[in-house]
């Protein structure tokens, strides 16, 4: 597991760490079943606020990547194809969102715009 | 469940009252205490750990007060200042002898095995120490008790980087546990800022604000424009406005964004930067007045 906090990103440090767990728990480098680090051992290995950590592991557990179980800690869940294909269709929508909003920035046609899109499938 | 609770305490000094003061921080949890100097930040402490006696109000460590048991009460606290607290011509064994003295909590193997870790020699003079092999020893007095909360009042002043980075990482492995909590006081918080998970900010004796150091971050844009670039309804929106010739710099509420549109650079403030431009705002408040 790598997790690496940046303070020049743009994302604030909890969106930070759980955007990292979550892409390694969809690639799989981080399997199911796997104890993650405590919220303070996770804190004290990154440097960061117990809070911080505590809405990252929040986030994430809503999300339904990890639950927390009493006295065992976080364990990551088994990949729920339905949750996962949610995840990415969001992720295309936000992708083709941009797409849409550059093209209305340059003055580009809906035509063209679905031009492109064509092309590229 | 609270480590520390503090409630109302007020301190009148002829020139200076510190003025009902709140908070209260909870197991395992580190709070940032913040303030330019003579804010109020030392006389808090201070009360905390018993130096001084608050004109009213009470501060309870988890639990009980300093009149209900005065030695229990002393011994959950490990404190850590800018100076060293052993007596200068003290040597290394001294020390050990004189805390083994005064704390029954006192772990000598413990006390032991971190000098030798971080290369203490026990003959030395304290006085011959480096100020970081001086915080070092500090450290291992407080980490070789059986305390509940780590105060420190601009430890970290003067010190290098390399020793302040280790510092940070003693305090993080010091709240591990979850059991224990840390204050830590200073008028700079830049390398601090990163592992505090609650802010205080004091100014004048008066608590200006307390949340959690993620709120207070997020609640908050810094804006960067041209000095020409303000109408006078948008300054109004802006705290501790700084203008130069050049360009104009504030604070807004992270919901006041919407009126800034066009030409500004908005950005996440540091903690810092929220202090810096609060405290311009309420000189301004005073001239006014």
């Amino acid at each position: 597991m790598r997790v690496i906090v940046s303070n020049q990103s743009e994302l604030p440090i909890y969106a930070q760490i759980r955007e990292q767990m979550k892409e390694q728990i969809l690639d799989g480098s981080i399997p199911p079943g796997t104890v993650l680090p405590s919220i303070r051992q996770l804190a004290k290995e990154t440097g960061v606020s117990v809070i911080t950590t505590t809405r990252a592991y929040s986030d994430l557990e809503q999300e339904g990547f990890i639950a927390s179980v009493q006295g065992k800690g976080s364990i990551v869940l088994p990949k729920d194809n339905k949750m996962m294909r949610e995840n990415f269709l969001k992720k295309i929508e936000e992708h083709l969102e941009s797409a849409v909003q550059l093209s209305k920035t340059a003055g580009i046609s809906k035509e063209e715009l679905k031009a492109i899109m064509e092309e590229l499938l | 469940m609270n480590v520390l609770e503090v409630e109302g305490i007020t301190k009148k000094f002829k020139d200076f009252c510190l003025n009902d003061i709140s908070f209260s921080l909870p197991a395992g949890y580190i709070m940032g205490y913040v303030g330019k100097n003579g804010a109020g930040k030392t006389t808090t402490l201070n009360i905390i750990t018993g130096l001084l006696h608050a004109t009213s109000g009470t501060v309870r460590i988890d639990g009980i007060t300093i009149q209900e048991d005065p030695i229990r009460y002393k011994e959950m606290i490990g404190f850590i200042g800018d100076t060293s607290f052993f007596p200068d011509d003290f040597t290394g064994k001294e020390v050990i002898r004189t805390l083994r003295d005064f704390y029954p909590s006192f772990n000598e193997q413990k006390f032991r095995a971190y000098m030798k870790e971080w290369d203490l020699p026990e003959n030395k003079k304290i006085s011959q120490f480096s100020k970081g092999m001086q915080v070092r020893l500090m450290f291992a007095d407080i980490l070789s008790r059986d305390t509940k909360i780590l105060i420190l009042d601009e430890a970290t002043n003067g010190l290098d980087p390399v020793i302040k980075d280790e510092i940070l990482t003693l305090m993080q492995e010091y709240i591990s546990d979850g059991k224990r909590s840390i204050l830590f006081s200073t008028h700079i918080l830049s390398d601090l800022e990163q592992i505090a998970d609650y802010i205080f900010f004091i100014d004048e004796g008066e608590k200006v604000m307390c949340e959690s150091k993620e709120e207070m971050v997020d609640s908050f844009l810094l804006l960067k424009t041209g000095p020409e670039d303000l109408t006078d309804e948008l300054s109004s929106k802006i705290i501790g406005l700084k203008k130069t010739e050049v360009m104009a710099e504030g604070l807004i509420r992270a919901d006041d964004a919407v009126y800034f549109t066009g030409n500004v650079t908005l950005e996440k403030p540091s903690v810092d930067q929220i202090v810096i431009h609060y405290i311009l705002e309420r000189g301004k408040e005073r001239v006014l007045q």
